[in-house]
């Protein structure tokens, strides 16, 4: 599989992003926010976490806006995958491409810590290599990662089958406490109609090394790499 | 021409930042203060001397980028 990740001026997380995509199995290019097309071939590309331009105006807002972002959203309308985590997650909502937007967390702190989540669906090109309802553990940090749509967009979201992740107690419940920054329904990944697009606010990427706090995000991009080669 | 566009929290929309001032103007003894929202005031220096298409044009631009119309309403305003 050929993964493509995409640097803005402030992202950070590429780089473990890169990491946990080569573990998988994947190859990757590095992609720039001023580029107008994206490499031939490419089936996946990756909005990483970070702060991209400073978190001005709001976040991901600028971002969602350079030039590389309708090569990606040409690339999500004709079926490519697409992988936005943390301040991914925000650009590909501040692009349109998924709906809602992520507001200042709820408690007005910063949330740096593991979190719980459960895997809603396997048969996603994310998340098949999980368990149905299974609980994993992942690392967020973010500042702005309070999940808020229309009602009428969270009954959508949740009619289709579109909620990808939702933050849980131990027991795999969705209560509210769960959700610590405030995400609506316990919102913590999103899928497009056609599954091929997610956003997720924790880090998958983070949790691929048993030294370094688990391997429960590595499934996820195993996942992918397994979709990309059937299709 | 200058415009200012001043973009809110929409109603209904939480605003913990809002809240947080509230409480903080409670903490410091000031009474009978009741909701408070925050948001932010963008100024536009515009070469368009039209005060209406001045309007026009900054309404695009919030519309565009400087509001996020899932959380936040906007108002445009022209001076001079």
């Amino acid at each position: 599989m050929k993964a493509g990740i995409v640097v803005f001026p402030g992202t950070n997380r590429e780089r473990d992003m890169a990491l946990a995509l080569t573990r998988a199995g994947a190859e990757v290019a590095w992609l720039w926010h001023r580029d107008g097309d994206l490499p031939a071939g490419l089936d996946l590309v990756v909005l990483p976490g970070g702060f991209s331009y400073g978190d001005y105006l709001r976040c991901g807002a600028i971002a969602a806006r350079a030039p590389i972002m309708q090569a990606v959203a040409r690339h999500a309308a004709r079926g490519g995958l697409v992988l936005g985590v943390c301040n991914g997650f925000q650009i590909l909502c501040e692009a349109g491409i998924l709906p809602g937007a992520l507001l200042r967390n709820a408690s007005l702190r910063f949330l740096a810590s593991d979190c719980l989540l459960r895997v809603e669906r396997t048969d996603t090109p994310f998340t098949g290599l999980y368990r149905a309802g299974q609980v994993i553990r992942c690392p967020m940090a973010h500042g702005d990662g309070n999940y808020v749509a229309d009602e009428d967009v969270l009954d959508r979201l949740e009619g289709e089958g579109l909620v990808a992740f939702r933050y849980v107690d131990e027991r795999g419940e969705a209560v509210a406490e769960a959700a610590r920054n405030g995400a609506a329904r316990n919102i913590a990944g999103i899928l497009s109609p056609n599954r091929r697009v997610l956003g997720l606010m924790p880090h998958p990427e983070n949790a691929v090394d048993p030294l370094t706090g688990g391997e429960d995000g590595l499934p996820l991009f195993l996942s992918l790499v397994q979709a990309a080669v059937a299709t | 021409m200058k415009a200012r566009v001043t973009v809110m929290p929409k109603s209904g929309v939480l605003d913990p930042q809002g809240k947080a001032i509230g409480h903080a103007l409670a903490s410091l003894g000031f009474a009978g203060v009741g909701e408070v929202r925050a948001g932010k005031v963008i100024e536009l220096e515009l070469a368009e001397t039209d005060p209406e298409k001045a309007k026009a044009a900054a309404e695009e631009m919030a519309r565009r980028l400087l509001a996020n119309p899932v959380i936040e309403s906007f108002r445009v305003e022209i001076a001079g």
